[in-house]
């Protein structure tokens, strides 16, 4: 008899006490918003369920996609906001202005979208350079022309110097839902395969290392970049898709997590098999930080169909922003809600949201 | 990667593996404590566990520096950290840990100036952008950072900067070590050394812990085959009826530690009578302090604070989890009132403590994890 049984059974039951204790409605402890509230890990998802869902509600908001689909007369539109807030304002391989084109495309497009039309709204704080605006509006109307879209309304707020950081961006954003296609993470099935669409973390290691608090130098250029070039070719090609998300604050990590959540289905990632630049995968061993967290800005998450996984892949890999894309891994009914990740060591983890912020003002 | 992939080879794994299962005596139970919150990291991280035979259990044990820091010195740091003038700097680990009044986010979010630091110099920087200011410093850590702050303080007075303190909470591994040998109730069979401590004080130091104790030691380095390589060098040891200190990591600890970092800190600090370690309670000469001659750069000098002991929640049992007495899931409120979200014992909160790295990575036993991930 093995004496460690017993033991193993009080284990088991601990566990399933937590399980239970994570699946219960969200409830804010805090007095005060903190930082992490921004983080997009758990503390973000406390709030918007505590707060903006409790008041909110209705069935086309209660997805949590990054965007929603509105029908109107038969037409199926996708409809999305973001807030830009990134500090700083201009870093190697763009600024806050395509990042703000690009994060609402990018939101449209993972839902199967064509990209239509933005909106763009300033708050500008006293003092901000007219030079630096005029250089962000070009960057954001070259990101408009490279998407195909338009930037069709907007509003401006100047704010007392002090009361915000140089300049912040919303955008939003509407699309036509043209395919026959139903896209969202709680289409996710086990035997399904999960591909991501190039080296991530790049973005978040590339604004980290431009706040120049950190004495650490490498070539490295945020990716961001709009992805609805690349969702267009994937699904002409392949009818196995079942849900996309583009990995931004809280990364990789968060998406498979998200995934876990709304499907019910366990995840199963191979570390080895998730493409990492060296030098982002540097600066975070450096830093203590895990590239599975880390934002990226012109990145996919793929779930598709096991059976169509190659043909995914390849038609990844045929796109100039899917070349390095990679089968990273797959869907199991085993532990539903839960990620695990297969270490490059050869043992296995839990990868679980964040609590905190590794980083704020990211995007 | 060079210096980390050939550290973390899965075929060196598996044969390191087989040798330690080779060494493992039938029917025997071995225990072994990781000392330092790094190692646990690391453990989980990479999942080491999956390597080691059911029968070797490995203990996290009190070498976290946040996890030890009792909630009267965070009350006493956000106390300070409320004064108008003052920039409190600190590393991110710290910001979340819980004090009798809230965590540091908290206070930042009720409007005191605090600010994440990665390195001891970095505030002293804020100090000398902000001369209208007064910057101090919260200083936690083993003998790893105390020399950086030692040092931070003699180039402060090199330079002749008045706007700069350390709030000191370092303290030293050496008495919780011993606490732990002495506590009643413990039963192990071994020692992971503290890589990072022992770059500065070196193995010596833990010779006492063969000689009186009868208990093996290996200094560990921070990759996964360092531990795994350090534990077949203890099981080792205990098969071959040996109980001596022998140092893995080599290529960064020198026998006798950092002559250099120790000047430094034995200039600008010396030990305390006394501590108090969360969890482990007061422990006597177990921290330092700064020396009279730079009192200047002292923030529990310059600033009155509370210095009010709060009583650590009664259902939290970080004590017993960091004396290796209890697994971190046998804790009564461990994954329900206490997560890392809502952390009531420190260690919940770094990533480094026990708990938090149990609750993140570990939350699986080994046979149901390698049930759903078996390709």
């Amino acid at each position: 008899m093995n004496p460690r049984l017993p033991q193993l059974d009080r284990e088991q039951q601990v566990l399933h006490r937590i399980e239970r204790a994570r699946q219960r409605a969200a409830r804010i402890r805090e007095d005060r918003i903190t930082l992490a509230h921004g983080s997009g890990g758990k503390a973000s998802r406390t709030l918007v369920e505590a707060v903006f869902l409790a008041a909110f509600g209705n069935p086309l908001l209660e997805p949590l996609e990054d965007g929603a689909e509105c029908t109107v007369d038969g037409a199926r539109l996708a409809f999305t906001t973001d807030s830009y807030v990134v500090s700083p304002l201009f870093f190697p391989g763009g600024d806050i202005g395509d990042l703000a084109v690009n994060g609402t495309v990018n939101d449209l497009a993972v839902t199967g979208a064509r990209p239509l039309h933005l909106s763009a709204s300033f708050i500008l704080e006293e003092g901000f350079e007219v030079e630096a605006l005029t250089r962000i509006a070009a960057s954001m109307r070259a990101a408009a022309d490279a998407a195909g879209v338009q930037i069709v309304t907007g509003d401006t707020k100047v704010v007392q110097r002090g009361k915000a950081d140089g300049c912040y961006i919303t955008t939003a954003g509407v699309g036509l839902l043209d395919r026959p296609v139903r896209l969202g993470v709680v289409h996710a099935r086990p035997g399904d395969a999960i591909l991501v669409s190039g080296p991530i973390g790049e973005h978040g290691v590339t604004i980290m290392l431009a706040r120049g608090e950190l004495d650490i130098h490498a070539e490295l250029a945020s990716d961001t970049a709009p992805v609805h070039g690349l969702v267009a070719h994937l699904l002409d090609r392949t009818t196995g898709v079942r849900a996309m998300r583009d990995a931004t604050r809280g990364g990789v990590a968060t998406i498979l997590n998200e995934i876990a959540t709304a499907a019910g289905v366990g995840v199963v990632v191979d570390e080895d098999a998730i493409p990492v630049r060296t030098e982002v995968r540097g600066a975070c061993e450096l830093l203590g930080i895990d590239p599975l967290y880390v934002a990226c800005e012109g990145r996919i998450v793929v779930v598709v169909d096991g059976a169509e996984a190659d043909t995914a892949l390849a038609a990844l890999r045929e796109h100039p922003l899917g070349e390095a894309a990679a089968i990273v891994g797959r869907v199991t009914d085993d532990q539903p809600g839960m990620v695990l990740l297969n270490t490059g060591f050869g043992g296995t983890r839990v990868v679980d949201l964040l609590v905190g912020d590794p980083l704020p003002r990211i995007c | 990667m060079r210096f980390v992939d050939e550290y973390r080879d899965a075929d060196k794994a598996r044969a390191l593996a087989a040798r330690i299962a080779a060494l493992c005596e039938p029917g025997r139970q071995y225990r072994f404590m990781e000392v330092c919150g790094g190692h646990t990291h690391t453990i989980y991280k990479h999942g080491l566990e999956d390597y080691l035979p059911e029968t070797v259990t490995l203990v996290h044990g009190p070498g976290c520096p946040v996890c030890v820091i009792p909630m009267g010195r965070v009350d006493d740091a956000v106390h300070i950290a409320r004064q108008s003038e003052v920039i409190l700097t600190s590393f991110g680990d710290m910001m979340r840990v819980p004090g009798g009044e809230g965590s540091f986010f908290d206070a930042k979010a009720n409007g005191a100036d605090i600010r994440m630091v990665y390195s001891p110099l970095d505030a002293l920087k804020l100090a000398r952008q902000h001369p209208d200011r007064h910057v101090v410093f919260m200083a936690i850590g083993f003998e790893t950072t105390a020399p950086s702050t030692a040092m931070t303080v003699l180039r402060a007075a090199a330079e002749g900067i008045t706007n700069f303190s350390v709030f000191c909470n370092h303290v030293t591994i050496i008495p919780a070590i011993k606490a732990i040998l002495d506590s009643p109730d413990l039963r192990l069979d071994g020692f992971l050394g503290p890589g990072h401590v022992s770059t500065v004080i070196g193995a010596r130091p833990y010779e006492f812990i063969a000689a009186e104790y009868g208990k093996p030691l290996v200094v560990a380095g921070f990759e996964p085959l360092d531990l795994l390589q350090s534990i077949y060098l203890l099981l080792k040891q205990l098969s071959e009826g040996r109980a001596e200190v022998e140092n893995q990591y080599r290529r960064v600890v020198p026998w006798d530690g950092n002559p250099v970092a120790l000047r430094a800190v034995a200039e600008v600090m010396e030990l305390r009578p006394y501590f108090e370690w969360r969890g482990l309670g007061f422990i006597s000469h177990s921290a330092l302090r700064v020396r009279d001659t730079y009192a200047a750069f002292d923030a529990e000098r310059r600033f009155t604070v509370p210095g009010v002991r709060v009583a650590d929640p009664k259902s939290c049992q970080c004590g017993e989890v960091l004396k290796g007495v209890l697994k971190p899931w046998e804790c009564k409120v461990f994954g329900t009132a206490c997560t890392p979200e809502t952390p009531i014992g420190t260690c919940m909160v770094s990533p480094e403590g026990a708990c938090a790295a149990y609750y993140n990575f570990g939350r699986f036993t080994r046979s149901r994890v390698k049930e759903a991930t078996a390709r």
